[in-house]
């Protein structure tokens, strides 16, 4: 079998690698450069903590389970040779910093605890424990040890490296022009700026560009870019240990507003740099800077961290996450156009979830069945329907 | 038609010169400076509580300095902020975007922070200086030319005794000379390039040359203080290592070929106490950049006959647009303040400087022509030399990373090595990182059909010089609100830091 993932980032590398690694002759083509988009602009989270009971914590879950494992795989095929991915289950800490906003952080908690996420309600006072600068003022704090980091980009770059061991070919500055049909409609190929290339199925990866790869190959998917801003200080001794965010970024995650949201997520690095995001705004691809969006985050992580207000802001760094209109990531095939399949629309989440991602497009392909249910992801679910409709070209 | 409001950036040559003309045609000026005192980099000198007689010795021009500053300071309609650093400026279409400053030393506290919303905006950034690395560049005692020469005429402080200066470019000139009137005993100036690359950058309209030297050029007065300090001029030849133990003791030098390839058997070294290294300029794009100013094909600032950038109302004058000295750059700037201010480039007032500008621009296209950086300079690095100095990133390192992650982008490869990503985010390293990914590319892109381009394209190359915050702001700062303009207790709080 023959199959053509289109996109570089950290999606095409993970699902390359599960396809390589069952013996599927895999080409992952990128217009650019490996690693150039969505996947070198976040911050690296593999987190629990912000996904409330549904379909989407279940597939976490699942790439939750996955991430020691590849982690180790990686160090094994690579060798200490390669610079380290950084994955490290360092926990997050989700606080409330106003009296109203105690209680449905609370409640969240138990609701994923239902679910089975381990989430431990810490008194205010206890969570001064678990990050000694931590503002006093907080009103609640929840504890969820399996939130995890790595460095996204050595990530992705170790994803691509494992999965050339296996046999995956990549292709950099080749883009994708238009898709090759066969006389039953079904799609059998792409053409690119450099050839043909056929394949038994052709997956999409593209992030927040995979609108556009899409129609170029004759269908219609509603991804949109959403932006978000990071800024990152100069480097210090770490003093802070976790994840730690506050409780309305989940509520800026899960909403759909095309207006400036942030909520502040702040951590460290292994390097010592401190990470603070992040804001989520639908701009199309409009990457200018906007003061505003970077004063509102400042604002927001000296809530969490008041000694903030003194270490310096080196640089900030941008980009567009993919976003879908029901908060689903895309995983299957498409049922309007045979060959076509997708793996995209992981919104902020595309780091955590791409290994889950690649695992259940091997298993789909190969015709095992997947670890979890995958119709919730399917190209054809309910909830998708009204946006396709109107869109199939 | 009204005049707009005039923002400066930069109070070296370019920018003093464009404030004046600005001021001339009317325009409300304001001029913002990072330093303490106006004249930039290249009229750095002491500060007015410790004056000196012999600025006028060491400095090209001091009177025409001189002359600006009275202008300007005593000048109704021009505000002049000193310590003012601009750490964001955002792109709006078809004009200037809106300019955040911070005013006050890097660790001072309670820093005014303004932003203007100017109707032209004139960047005088100017460069910074570029050095090369060798094994040993981190050792005490090695200094950059930039550095050395801030020294001598900032401070009046002598690097060492036995020094040698070596790099490319006609910079290395008034470098030694300074060194050598601040009392250090120079040994020689060592410049990379060939008699064969000097001669066929300088000599095919030695006309141009005459025609600058006549009108008193910046050039011409260092070759004559060159002479005048009797301080040997070696062609051809480069410091490729140096050693001590706690600071410099011993430098190495050898000759290297035309692409700056050190060749075997030619090694020296020399006893020195310290060593001044220099090979030219890197434009400060940051602002320009920010700004939304398209950049030419060799990377500088692109800009138009009237200095205007490709952002209408936002002007670019100086070593931003390219390197090429102070008379080009006071040239410069008085078209860009002129036309900034609502001036025609066909007004007669103008004449003399677009005159200058004619023959100082080609004069500078071939200084550049001679003086450039050739590829060879990567052989004398070692393992161990240290590329970026922030994070103490070897070229080993580098080149591991290259190799283990397939070659990679720059941004992927600078996350993977941390090269670049310190505190000075590329500014002394950027380009030396790109030129060593570039260098390497044809091996690491691989692959099939793949394009000859250098993996450090013109949109990586942008993305180095791409900083959205400038310069460093603390996290505190940033959540604060601006200060505003017409604020009462603003001007009281300028004037406190600046009496």
């Amino acid at each position: 079998m023959k199959v053509i993932v289109i996109g570089g980032g950290i999606i095409g590398a993970a699902t390359a690698r599960s396809l390589a690694r069952r013996g599927i002759a895999t080409t992952v083509l990128e217009r650019g450069r490996n690693v150039g988009g969505t996947s070198s602009a976040g911050e690296g989270n593999l987190l629990l903590s912000d996904k409330g009971p549904g379909d989407e914590l279940r597939l976490t879950q699942y790439s939750s389970t996955l991430w020691p494992r590849v982690d180790a795989e990686l160090a094994d095929e690579l060798g200490p040779g390669f610079p380290s991915v950084e994955f490290e289950r360092k926990g997050g800490v989700v606080v409330a910093t106003t009296a109203e906003g105690a209680q449905p952080l609370l409640d969240f908690a138990a609701a994923q605890r239902s679910a089975g996420v381990i989430a431990h309600a810490v008194q205010p006072n206890d969570a001064r424990c678990l990050e000694p600068h931590l503002n006093p003022d907080i009103t609640a704090a929840v504890h969820y040890p399996e939130d995890a980091q790595v460095q996204p980009v050595i990530m992705t770059e170790a994803l691509i490296a494992s999965a050339m061991l296996s046999g995956a070919q990549f292709s950099e500055n080749e883009a994708v022009l238009a898709g090759i049909r066969n006389p039953q409609g079904a799609l059998v190929g792409v053409t690119t700026t450099k050839r043909a290339l056929y394949a038994d199925a052709v997956i999409v990866a593209s992030g927040p560009w995979s609108g556009e790869v899409a129609a170029l190959l004759g269908v219609n998917l509603p991804v949109r870019p959403r932006r978000g801003m990071v800024l990152v200080t100069s480097r210090m001794p770490h003093r802070i240990l976790h994840k730690v965010y506050d409780a309305d970024y989940v509520g800026a995650v899960g909403s759909g507003e095309a207006a400036l949201q942030t909520s502040s997520v702040v951590e460290t690095t292994a390097a010592g740099t401190v990470l603070i995001g992040s804001s989520r705004q639908q701009v199309g691809f409009d990457s200018r800077l906007d003061v505003a969006v970077l004063r509102e985050l400042a604002q927001k992580a000296l809530r969490l961290f008041p000694f903030l207000a003194g270490i310096p802001v080196m640089r900030s760094y941008g980009g567009f996450r993919p976003f879908m209109p029901d908060h689903l990531p895309v995983i299957g095939p498409d049922p309007r156009l045979p060959g076509l399949w997708h793996a995209t629309g992981h919104e902020g989440a595309g780091i955590g979830l791409s290994v889950a991602t690649g695992a259940l497009l091997a298993d789909l392909l190969t015709g095992v069945a997947p670890a979890i249910d995958v119709l919730p992801f399917s190209p054809s679910r309910a909830s998708l329907a009204p946006h396709l409709e109107q869109l199939v070209a | 038609m009204t005049v707009p409001d005039v923002l400066v950036i930069g109070a070296g040559p370019a920018g003093l010169a464009a404030a004046r003309a600005a001021r001339r045609r009317g325009a409300s000026v304001t001029l913002l400076d990072s330093s303490d005192e106006l004249g930039g980099q290249y009229w750095r000198h002491l500060p007015p509580q410790r004056p000196s007689e012999r600025e006028a010795v060491l400095h090209h021009g001091w009177s025409a300095f001189t002359a600006l500053r009275e202008w300007l300071e005593r000048s109704a309609g021009v505000t002049i902020i000193r310590q003012a650093y601009v750490w964001a400026i955002e792109t709006r279409e078809g004009r200037p975007g809106a300019v955040f400053v911070v005013v006050g030393e890097v660790d001072g506290e309670d820093r005014p922070q303004l932003v203007f919303e100017p109707g032209a905006l004139i960047l005088a950034t100017g460069a910074y200086d570029r050095t090369l690395p060798f094994p040993g560049w981190d050792l005490p005692g090695v200094f950059t030319a930039g550095a050395a020469q801030a020294l001598a005429k900032g401070e009046r402080v002598a690097i060492g005794r036995r020094v040698v200066v070596a790099g490319a470019g006609p910079f290395l000139l008034p470098v030694a000379a300074s060194l050598a009137a601040t009392g250090s005993t120079v040994l020689g100036v060592y410049e990379a390039n060939r008699t064969a690359s000097l001669i066929a950058g300088w000599l095919p309209r030695p006309w141009q040359l005459l025609r600058a030297a006549r009108k008193g050029g910046e050039l011409a007065g260092y070759v004559r203080g060159h002479l005048r300090h009797r301080i040997p001029y070696r062609v051809g030849k480069a410091v490729i290592r140096a050693d001590g133990t706690d600071r410099v003791e011993t430098v190495t030098i050898a000759s290297v070929d035309a692409a700056w390839s050190p060749l075997a058997g030619t090694e020296q070294t020399i006893a020195v106490d310290a060593v001044c290294v220099g090979h030219g300029f890197t434009p400060r794009l940051e602002l320009a950049i920010a700004a939304g100013c398209a950049l030419s094909d060799d990377d500088f600032v692109w800009v138009d006959e009237r200095q205007q950038t490709s952002i209408p109302l936002v002007f670019a004058a100086g070593e931003v647009t390219g390197i090429g000295g102070v008379d080009l750059a006071l040239a410069e700037g008085e078209i860009a303040g002129h036309l900034a201010a609502g001036g025609s480039i066909q007004d007669a007032a103008l004449a003399p400087a677009l005159a200058h500008r004619r023959t100082y621009r080609s004069f500078a296209s071939r200084i550049e022509n001679a003086h450039g950086v050739a590829g060879g300079w990567s052989e004398w690095l070692t393992p161990d030399t240290v590329v970026c100095r922030c994070e103490e990133v070897t070229y080993g390192v580098l080149c591991d990373a290259a190799s283990a992650t397939g070659g990679a982008s720059l941004r992927s490869l600078k996350l993977s090595s941390r090269a670049g990503l310190g505190i000075c985010q590329g500014r002394v390293c950027g380009r030396t990182i790109e030129d060593l990914i570039a260098k390497r590319a044809p091996g690491l892109a691989g692959g099939p059909g793949h394009s000859d381009a250098p993996v450090s394209s013109a949109a990586d190359r942008v993305r180095t010089d791409r900083r959205p915050i400038a310069v460093p702001i603390r996290l505190g700062e940033l959540a604060a609100e601006p200060t505003p303009l017409s604020s009462p207790s603003l001007s009281d709080r300028l004037r406190e830091r600046h009496p």
